[in-house]
């Protein structure tokens, strides 16, 4: 290995290295400076954007490139996803600044957590090997266990997390054992060398068709899909709201391309068999989010049934196994992360009084309130239910599209159907905003950044939306259409 | 290879049997035990491989320090474990349901003609004269699987900060010791020279 191979890994280096820097430079910050630490997060945030898009590595008719024995693979789809993280991590910290200020819980270890967390995750996208899968997901996984935590005297924080430990080391450990099945069939822990290994060994192998299903368990699990989904509510409400925000959004990223990777790279001659499964989790997801959501008066209980619908939805494009289907689901997956931060920035200002505004009820007479930002939460939540103009009524479409390719109709059908069901709360919320009174009279004001953090992700709602093939091609190409 | 074969079935008994033992037993003490037992044979099945560091590692890292540490930690919790059982028989049916389901694929699986029978794994062969485990073992580790193995020193750093973040917190208060001031501590701080008179003897 020469070093123009390591330098793929530029990316993850630099996150690690500015990572440690943070972790020291605040041992020496005094508490009034502390705002430092944010700057420094930021800044590295940036940079990681800027390495990760100025990277030459393609040379003509090659679409990635691997490094580190193969374990380690650099492609676009990659990119996006990574740049897209960075984003979304960026717009995170602006809101968690705030709410960390105004609950007096202002720590670098939020930072040095999220940022080993983010590297988790630009490690998954990048993983090309069982092992790399499995480690990108646990420094995911324990950063993030420590983060629901993170309110020590919240009794409820540490419950959660309790929770969300014991089930996801479960899920880690069904992953492994699914894992050691394929490496027992195949001999080989490389996905290129295992889709070489399923070529000789054929696609009803009883070894590796076990195996696969504890693999697709694992991923079920980290998507929050029915029925691994029983964290998701409980973590959600537990977690502070700044925690949340991280949470619902950019591990989404990494698990789509563990997803991609494992299904089609690794176990793509085992198509027939996946699909069933993800078919029939795709249709629970979309069903019980979207019923189970009605039913809460709980804001971030709402939300969490609705991820587990989205995320359903986002299976909907894995299914055909197709280059259109997985584009279709990248863009599904980015397009919820946006709309998912911003969802959670708009808890994070109301709940600037000391108390998490965790009710519907909290909502009531935005609009008298604050019109700009009643706006936004509108902008927001029709995005959600899928109403066009705005990007989620696209990535809607562009997954109904590629299971109606595939022939699987009834597929979409219920897919729609429910989507329609799922509006009903969404708009809800927008009638609390406009029809309602407030019941309490205090005027929100909010810092420069954070107003203007949440008018560009409310713009990226509608600006994505109206030049809606911008990304949609972005997300094509990855892919090679 | 009549006395290897010997060896070879006699460790794996005791460590499936030990590992049942594990979680079978009630008492956390003895299951803790029972768990240094497994890792004692399966150390003994390695050895058989050849795989002599992987055995001393097992052994000294995983009996001698994380065993003792989980057996420290089950005894000064000194947790009752009645209050937590209790209402436990009540998933008792979908518990059970769900492990025969679960036992039956397991044994369809290794039922299945040629995949996973004896016959399937040829016995290794022995390695040549002079061969070195550890020396094998330390150019993996820094060639092939270099990213692996720095990423689990990442994930082992962010377990360790997350311990912190979790524990550690400032209350006032609390009578702990500040190394650095017991550092700094001078002669003058505790050592008090005081000008006394000389006693007279008394005249008599």
């Amino acid at each position: 290995m020469n070093s123009a191979q390591m330098l793929l890994a530029a990316p993850e280096f630099w996150v690690l290295v500015m990572t440690c820097v943070i972790m020291i430079v605040d041992l020496f910050l005094s508490k009034q400076r502390q705002g430092i630490i944010h700057m420094l997060a930021m800044l590295t945030l940036v940079f990681a954007a800027i390495i990760t898009l100025r990277g030459d590595y393609l040379v003509d008719g090659v679409l990635s490139v691997t490094a580190f024995a193969e374990s380690f693979i650099r492609d676009p789809m990659g990119d996006v996803l990574k740049v897209f993280s960075f984003v979304l991590l960026g717009l995170i910290y602006t809101y968690a600044k705030y709410y960390l200020r105004c609950f007096k819980m202002f720590r670098a270890d939020y930072y040095t957590l999220s940022l080993f967390a983010l590297l988790g995750i630009m490690l998954l996208i990048s993983a090309n090997s069982m092992l790399m899968i499995y480690l990108g997901l646990e420094l995911i996984s324990l950063s993030i266990y420590a983060l629901v935590a993170f309110d020590r005297n919240s009794s409820r924080g540490s419950e959660s997390a309790m929770k969300y430990f014991v089930l996801g080391s479960m899920a880690s450990g069904m992953l492994l054992y699914g894992m050691s099945m394929i490496y027992g069939a195949t001999g080989s822990l490389n996905l290129v060398d295992i889709a070489r290994a399923l070529d000789s060994v054929g696609s009803n192998d009883v070894l590796l068709v076990f195996g696969l299903v504890f693999v697709v368990v694992g991923i079920a699990f980290k998507f929050g899909a029915v029925p691994f989904h029983m964290w998701i509510p409980d973590v959600y409400e537990g977690a502070p709201a700044a925690v949340t925000l991280l949470i619902s959004s950019i591990p989404k990223l990494a698990a789509f391309a563990m997803a991609y990777r494992f299904l089609n790279s690794g176990l793509g001659d085992l198509h027939i068999h996946w699909q069933g499964m993800l078919a029939s989790m795709a249709v629970l997801s979309i069903i019980v989010g979207n019923l189970a959501a009605i039913m809460q008066s709980n804001i971030k209980r709402m939300l969490a049934y609705s991820t587990i619908s989205h995320m359903g939805f986002v299976f909907l494009g894995l299914i055909p196994n197709s280059a259109f289907g997985f584009g279709a689901s990248m863009y599904y997956v980015i397009v919820y992360g946006i709309m998912s931060v911003a969802a959670f920035g708009m808890i994070i200002l109301l709940s600037s009084r000391g108390e998490e505004a965790e009710n519907l009820e909290d909502f009531k007479g935005l609009n008298q309130r604050n019109p700009y930002y009643a706006a936004i939460m509108g902008l927001v939540m029709f995005s959600m239910a899928g109403v066009p103009p705005m990007v989620g009524f696209f990535a809607k479409l562009m997954v109904l599209k590629a299971v109606i390719d595939a022939g699987m109709m009834w597929l979409a059908v219920t897919a729609v159907v429910f989507a329609v069901i799922g509006a009903f709360y969404y708009l809800r919320v927008i009638k609390y905003m406009y029809f309602d009174d407030p019941e309490i009279e205090i005027d929100m004001t909010a810092p420069v950044d954070f107003g203007a953090a949440l008018t560009m992700n409310g713009l990226m709602i509608i600006g994505l939306g109206i030049f809606s093939s911008s990304l949609i091609t972005i997300c094509m190409a990855s892919f090679g259409i | 290879m009549m006395i290897q074969e010997l060896i070879f079935y006699a460790h794996s008994l005791v460590l499936v049997l030990a590992a049942a033992m594990v979680i079978t037993v009630r008492n956390p003490v003895y299951s803790a035990l029972y768990l240094v037992l497994a890792f004692f044979s399966a150390a003994a099945i390695w050895l058989l491989l050849e795989a002599e560091f992987l055995a001393i590692i097992l052994v000294v890292v995983y009996v001698g320090a994380v065993m003792v540490l989980f057996l420290f930690v089950v005894m000064m919790l000194d947790i009752n474990l009645v209050p937590l059982k209790e209402g436990f028989s009540r998933y008792l049916p979908v518990a059970v349901l769900v492990a025969i389901v679960m036992a039956v694929e397991l044994l369809m699986v290794l039922w299945s003609k040629g995949r996973l029978g004896v016959d399937m794994f040829p016995i290794p062969a022995p390695n040549p004269e002079g061969y070195s485990n550890t020396r094998a073992l330390g150019e993996l580790l820094y060639s092939k699987y270099l990213l692996p193995f720095e990423v689990a020193g990442v994930v082992l750093l962010v377990a360790i900060i997350a311990a912190i973040a979790l524990t550690l917190r400032k209350r006032p208060g609390i009578k702990t010791q500040n190394p650095a001031s017991q550092v700094r501590v001078s002669r003058e701080d505790s050592v008090r020279l005081v000008k006394m008179k000389s006693e007279k003897p008394r005249e008599v």
